[in-house]
């Protein structure tokens, strides 16, 4: 029970796990979109915290891998930081902040606004898997309407959308249908961030710990984010500009400043604004 | 101008050092060892042990020590530490016939050979704080009787002789009791994965859905056949010895319902079953998992299930596990700012095309 660091494999999970977490992880490859069961581990985080992340991440790291870690955008969240020391420990990787020099960028919630190329892999953190969880609560049947490609319930549902609120009132984990095969759920994103999906240089990959899930998008696979011809997808950010760096085409905070209310709008991606402002 | 927060690095160090300091509390007060946990929480380590899946009496301490008492925390700890152990092989099947019980009791019949055997029982207790134990007072040692040296037939197998209760399957092989700790839980399940499932599932979760079923949620109707608690021997086959050795013996707790019956006027009727198993003594738990077990099986056994919570499998296997659901729970609490930036923005706009629509008319 002695806390020293060589009682740990590299990256914390056994070479046999990591096995078979990449055997997952490549059949994910070969079939976009598509929720490989895999046998998730209990991390020595919770469940929600991003085990499924964490788990995809042990599985690709190797000891020349510089690797990045953000949540809600930023480098400097607490649960960043906190998957950013665990990987430090226990697989004594490089870490960096800066979005280009990293190999493995582990996220939550949010796609770097630069772009990221072919020598990368992006690391989801997910938490529901199945985009059409909320729609049908039973795993046994939304594997079958996947199996047959059995949408439909989906479609009405955005439908509905339109025809109460007048627009598709989903604004993060927006669905994406993968390879013209699959729905896949982006995880909690921002579908601000939905466009960058597709036909991106890196691999995608998502981990859901709890759910025993992993899926992936390849390298240049289309990634089409759900709509209607007349009501087209829109990829919403607030209509501001970053009073930081100045940014206009990025997805923005909304920060409370004072007890009046009054707000500051500032980068979510903190690597991009800092690289902007110096 | 306001400058985005940095520091989460520092936060969470302090965070950490002022939990260490409020577990620790009073230093005025001596330092609870993990022996006095050991030794005088056992039904607290029962839980640990049980719901974190590992038979270690001393781990389960430390990690009651160490979770300042929170026993789900405590079970967090234990199976983060289990799922890093290898796997060498699979036990011989425990025999619980073999049982040195301390506590064996049947509510079907009034006596039983062997006879009912209390043991250490809260049941007849009156609960009245005893405030003698405020004052530290000292306790007798109890010798147990012979009586509790002695293996017993299980009860049910006296209904069994009589062909009035269905006889449990026993499994063939490895492959029928799959590993949910090493493979991904798939819906359906079968019965030796569901009782897996059930026996690391939470206490008051069981409880809870075995309540709904006595209630009318799934009635079923369940007599406590036998309830015993004592020491099992685990055994394991060296394949260079060629032979079983004993390699642990372990407190557990065991419950067989009997429950009504199936049949018709054609097919004589017979007696279910229900069963619960459970690391350490633990009876509420064996209990409502035998009640849980029961209701779970309705497609088996043919019956019509009435669509309650206790009868769906994939409603009870997946969520009840303690770990996963405290995770996805509290999870909550973690920055979902950008998140909800996005509903912001979304809302506003909605807002913003009612109001105008209201003004237009």
């Amino acid at each position: 029970m002695s806390n020293s660091e060589e009682d740990f494999n590299f990256a914390y999970l056994d070479e046999q796990t990591k096995r078979m977490i990449r055997r997952a992880l490549i059949k994910a490859i070969c079939i976009p979109g598509y929720q490989v069961p895999f046998a998730s581990r209990e991390m020595p985080m919770p469940y929600g915290w991003g085990t499924g992340g964490v788990q995809v991440t042990a599985a690709c790291l190797q000891e020349t891998d510089v690797l990045k870690v953000i949540d809600q955008g930023s480098d400097d969240t607490t649960n960043a930081v906190s998957i950013r020391k665990f990987f430090e420990r226990v697989a004594g990787v490089k870490t960096t902040e800066n979005t280009g020099k990293a190999s493995v960028i582990q996220t939550r919630h949010r796609i770097p606004e630069q772009v990221l190329s072919e020598d990368q892999i992006l690391v989801y953190q997910v938490p529901i898997p199945e985009p059409l969880r909320f729609l049908e609560p039973r795993e046994t049947e939304t594997r079958v309407m996947h199996a047959l490609e059995e949408y439909g319930l989906m479609h009405v549902k955005l439908y509905e959308d339109i025809s109460i609120n007048g627009e598709i009132s989903t604004a993060y984990a927006y669905p994406v249908k993968v390879n013209d095969r699959y729905i896949m759920d982006p995880s909690p994103t921002p579908k601000f961030d939905n466009p960058k999906m597709n036909f991106c240089p890196a691999i995608q990959l998502f981990g859901a710990g709890r759910e025993q899930r992993i899926y992936a998008v390849p390298p240049y696979t289309k990634v089409i984010s759900l709509d209607f011809e007349d009501y087209p997808f829109e990829a919403s950010r607030a209509e501001k500009t970053c009073e930081i760096c100045g940014a206009t085409n990025t997805y923005l905070d909304e920060v409370v400043i004072d007890d009046k209310g009054t707000r500051m709008f500032s980068c979510s991606d903190s690597d991009y604004c800092n690289s902007r402002k110096s | 101008m306001y400058v985005a927060v940095k520091g989460g690095e520092r936060a969470i160090d302090n965070a950490h050092r002022w939990l260490e300091d409020e577990r620790r509390g009073d230093r005025k007060v001596t330092d609870l060892s993990v022996d006095q946990i050991k030794t005088q929480l056992s039904l607290s380590i029962a839980k640990v042990m049980a719901e974190g899946s590992l038979f270690d009496p001393e781990l389960a301490s430390l990690a009651i020590k160490q979770a300042r008492g929170d026993l789900i925390e405590a079970i967090f700890l234990i199976r983060a530490y289990r799922t890093t152990l290898p796997r060498f092989g699979v036990g011989k099947p425990i025999n619980t016939d073999k049982m040195i019980a301390k506590r064996r009791i049947s509510a079907t019949f009034k006596d039983i050979p062997g006879g009912q055997l209390l043991g250490p029982t809260f049941d007849y207790t009156h609960r009245l704080l005893d405030f003698k134990l405020l004052a530290d007072g000292s306790i007798d040692e109890f010798e147990p009787g012979k009586d509790t040296e002695q293996m017993f037939q299980h009860v049910t197998q006296f209904l069994n002789n009589e062909g009035i209760i269905e006889t449990e399957e026993t499994s063939s092989s490895e492959a029928d009791s799959p590993d949910l700790t090493r493979q991904p839980l798939e819906i359906p399940a079968n019965r030796a994965l569901r009782l897996q499932a059930l026996t690391r599932s939470d206490e008051g979760f069981l409880l809870g859905m075995a309540y709904s079923t006595q209630r009318g949620f799934g009635r079923n109707h369940p007599f406590v056949g036998e309830l015993r608690i004592g020491l099992i021997s685990v055994e394991f086959e060296i394949p260079e010895l060629g032979f079983n050795i004993e390699i642990a013996e372990i407190e557990i707790s065991e419950c067989e319902t009997v429950n009504q019956f199936l049949g018709s006027k054609i097919h004589p009727p017979k007696f279910t079953r229900g069963y619960g198993f459970v690391f350490g003594q633990s009876e509420r738990k064996a209990i409502s998992m035998a009640l849980v077990d029961r209701a779970l099986r309705w497609k088996e056994l043919g019956e019509v299930s009435d669509g309650a919570p206790a009868q769906d499998e994939e409603f009870v296997l997946y969520h009840g596990d303690n770990i996963q659901a405290t995770g996805f729970v509290e999870h909550i609490k973690l920055p979902h700012y950008v998140d909800f930036q996005a509903e912001l923005e979304l809302i506003r706009k909605i807002r913003k095309t009612a109001f105008e629509a209201k003004k237009d008319e």
